[in-house]
């Protein structure tokens, strides 16, 4: 079927600002397969049923829209964590930058290597999760991204990594327009955490592969940045083995538009994947959490906890959906969002969703939307504490479920503190 | 130490009035309890002395060793000396009972210019006041009041107030909710801390707990007034007639 003309016109002329990078056989041939599926899906449109509450043109657009960097006052992120640090700049690897690739526990290169070798282990998940995650419902931008992705990493994990893997996203130029796409392969048994932080670039456009195999553990923490002006398209795919472990935790704060996609397949029994957020906006801010979990294996967790608070004409959007499949019974799944609206000029969209064609499962969901509670205000203050931190209080109080999602103490220790000076930064008397 | 003069509240919300002319002395180190029937406006006399949003006052006035409290914010009351143990403590998730408490005794020592406990004082202190209160170390650090039975509550209720050492204290029905035991715990908790600098209104419809807080005072309150006084007498004739006996006699 041919596409809406509006809908081919954008999609060709995003495609004429890119070109395909070089690669081996393999590495070509799946670019050329994800341009042309570009091509016979198109890109988003806002009258699409699935970018109903986010417009996509920003992100379609053949140029990236200027956005100023943020210059960082606050002590890096993850900075007291010891890991291996990989730097880029406005999409681009920093080698200055970044720590020697070398991990006990993982192999480590970059995508432009590994998409060079004639035989590669990454051949079989490039694009191929991607593509996985294109049904039921069309993610075009990430196959735009498999075909146009300028850099990025190719991980395996074979062991226990010594260390995290530490992903910083510097942005620079205020015209940056940055297409990452990481592939992740967890072995048998092997355990892994990745770190992200920072805002990329002006638009950032980011896909992360992940193939957690049977008993393996992925663990994935991101904060987005704080420039303001900065744009992100990012998804996540994730397939899980048999016993396997997914967990996912992003920060977001600040950013005129986020859409954070997340594509998880419990393919093997008794896997878990828990999916969580947080997120702070105030003003021009869009930040989207779409979600989709299926459910395949017998005995199968899964969790999604996503927590906006939002002020000042910002909007909050969560689409989440648990799909589980016939058989995949005893399947236990939990979602959550909530929005905590700071003023009467912020908004959020919520379309939970869940499909069940098994008979003995376990699904919950729910979703609201509310104002600070008056009366644990009045009782904060009422021991003494000032109504602006009171405030505050209760702000850390409602994103506390969706933090308690991160394992490492360390970490949620670092993320509430950035928090707590967001919530100091944007006070209002 | 608190003056209440004719004071009168009506709801914010809608046009009724709740107290129609409240007034009470207490004195320093006294303890006066108000007892009455339901709706006669002694909840709504405790959440306007703490500055609850939704009362308009009317008329009179209120003051705490001369200051306007009625011009004073929550916060400001609490840390001039006023406190208020909730009938109904609220839960608030993710925030750590230990550093809400931390939090609330270091804001008050800031806004009245004292320095701030240092963490190991806080420490010392909370631990010890805790265990009189027979408060274990893992109530201490889960979220405020979340999970906690209601003697529990009422228990932390009077931790804070150990912790913040108010001069003037209102207690709204902390006995309700409570088993024999626990109402035994929370007065020994209660009468630790009287002395001659600190004063209390304890709210409750009971004589029972009066038995454990003795009374210098007690006021019936009856239809948004203090109806008549006495000393602790007053509160076993409520025992035995019933409130309905003594609104026949004032009648």
């Amino acid at each position: 079927m041919a596409l809406p003309k509006l809908k081919a016109d954008a999609t060709a002329a995003r495609i004429a600002a890119l070109d395909l990078p070089e690669g081996a056989a393999w590495a070509q041939e799946a670019r050329k397969d994800a341009l042309v599926r570009v091509q016979a899906a198109g890109l988003p449109h806002r009258r699409d049923e699935y970018w109903r509450y986010t417009t996509p043109d920003s992100l379609n657009a053949a140029e990236a829209a200027e956005a100023a960097a943020f210059r960082p006052d606050e002590v890096p992120q993850f900075d007291g964590v010891d890991r291996l640090k990989v730097v880029f700049v406005d999409g681009v690897y920093d080698a200055n930058q970044s720590d020697d690739l070398t991990l006990a526990g993982i192999e480590i290169e970059r995508l432009q290597t590994a998409s060079h070798a004639d035989i590669h282990w990454a051949r079989d998940l490039y694009g191929v999760l991607e593509q996985r995650g294109q049904t039921p419902v069309a993610r075009t931008l990430a196959t735009l991204n498999t075909a146009f992705a300028t850099d990025g990493l190719v991980i395996r994990a074979t062991g226990k990594a010594a260390r995290p893997v530490s992903l910083i996203y510097l942005h620079r130029d205020k015209a940056s327009d940055a297409l990452l796409h990481h592939v992740v392969r967890v072995e048998p048994g092997a355990d892994l955490t990745v770190l992200e932080n920072g805002p990329a670039a002006s638009r950032f456009s980011n896909v992360m592969e992940v193939d957690v195999a049977d008993g393996g553990t992925f663990n994935h923490i991101r904060a987005q940045g704080r420039d303001h002006k900065r744009r992100a398209i990012t998804h996540i795919f994730a397939r899980l083995g048999h016993k396997s472990t997914f967990k996912s935790f992003t920060l977001t704060v600040n950013g005129v538009l986020t859409r954070n996609e997340c594509v998880i397949e419990l393919i093997g029994d008794d896997a878990l994947a828990h999916v969580a957020g947080a997120a702070v906006g105030d003003g021009d801010f869009h930040h989207d959490d779409t979600v989709f979990v299926t459910h395949a294996g017998v005995n199968c967790e899964s969790r999604q906890v996503f927590k906006k608070v939002l002020r000042n004409g910002a909007t909050g959007v969560f689409q989440g959906k648990i799909l589980v499949k016939a058989g995949a019974q005893k399947t236990d799944g939990y979602q959550i969002s909530q929005a905590l609206l700071l003023d009467d000029d912020a908004q959020f969209l919520a379309k939970p969703e869940l499909e069940i064609y098994a008979d003995d499962v376990a699904c919950s969901h729910g979703s609201t939307t509310g104002a600070i509670d008056e009366t644990a205000l009045f009782y904060l203050r009422s021991r003494g504490v000032p109504r602006v931190e009171a405030q505050d209080m209760m702000v850390l109080s409602f994103l506390a479920e969706a933090l308690a999602e991160i394992d490492d103490p360390d970490i949620a220790a670092d993320l509430t503190d950035r928090l707590t000076a967001w919530l100091a930064r944007h006070r209002r008397a | 130490m608190l003056e209440i003069k004719d004071l009168h509240v009506k709801l914010e919300s809608e046009d009724k009035q709740i107290l129609k002319g409240v007034t009470l002395q207490i004195g320093a180190g006294e303890v006066h309890a108000i007892m009455g029937p339901n709706g006669s406006g002694k909840s709504t006399l405790s959440y306007v002395l703490a500055g609850r949003d939704g009362y308009e006052v009317t008329e009179g006035s209120v003051r705490l060793e001369g200051a306007d409290v009625l011009e004073m914010d929550p916060e400001e009351r609490a840390a001039a000396g006023l406190f208020l143990a909730f009938q109904y403590p609220v839960e608030i998730p993710g925030v750590g009972n230990m550093t809400f408490l931390r939090t609330a005794v270091n804001a008050q020592r800031k806004a009245r210019g004292e320095a701030e406990m240092s963490s190991t004082e806080f420490l010392k202190t909370i631990r010890a006041r805790a265990r009189e209160l027979q408060i274990d170390a893992e109530m201490l650090k889960r979220p405020v009041n979340v999970g906690f039975s209601g003697g529990e509550k009422k228990r932390n209720e009077i931790l804070q107030m150990a912790m913040l050492e108010p001069k003037m204290c209102v207690l709204d029905e902390t006995d309700s909710g409570l088993d024999v035991d626990a109402m035994k715990l929370v007065s020994d908790g209660v009468n630790a801390l009287r002395s001659a600098g600190r004063s209390f209104v304890v709210i409750t419809h009971y004589q029972r707990l009066l038995d454990h807080i003795k009374p210098d005072f007690v006021h019936i309150m009856a239809d948004g007034r203090i109806v008549k006084t006495g000393g602790p007498e007053l509160a076993l004739e409520v025992e035995h007639n019933g409130y309905a006996g003594i609104m026949a006699e004032v009648a």
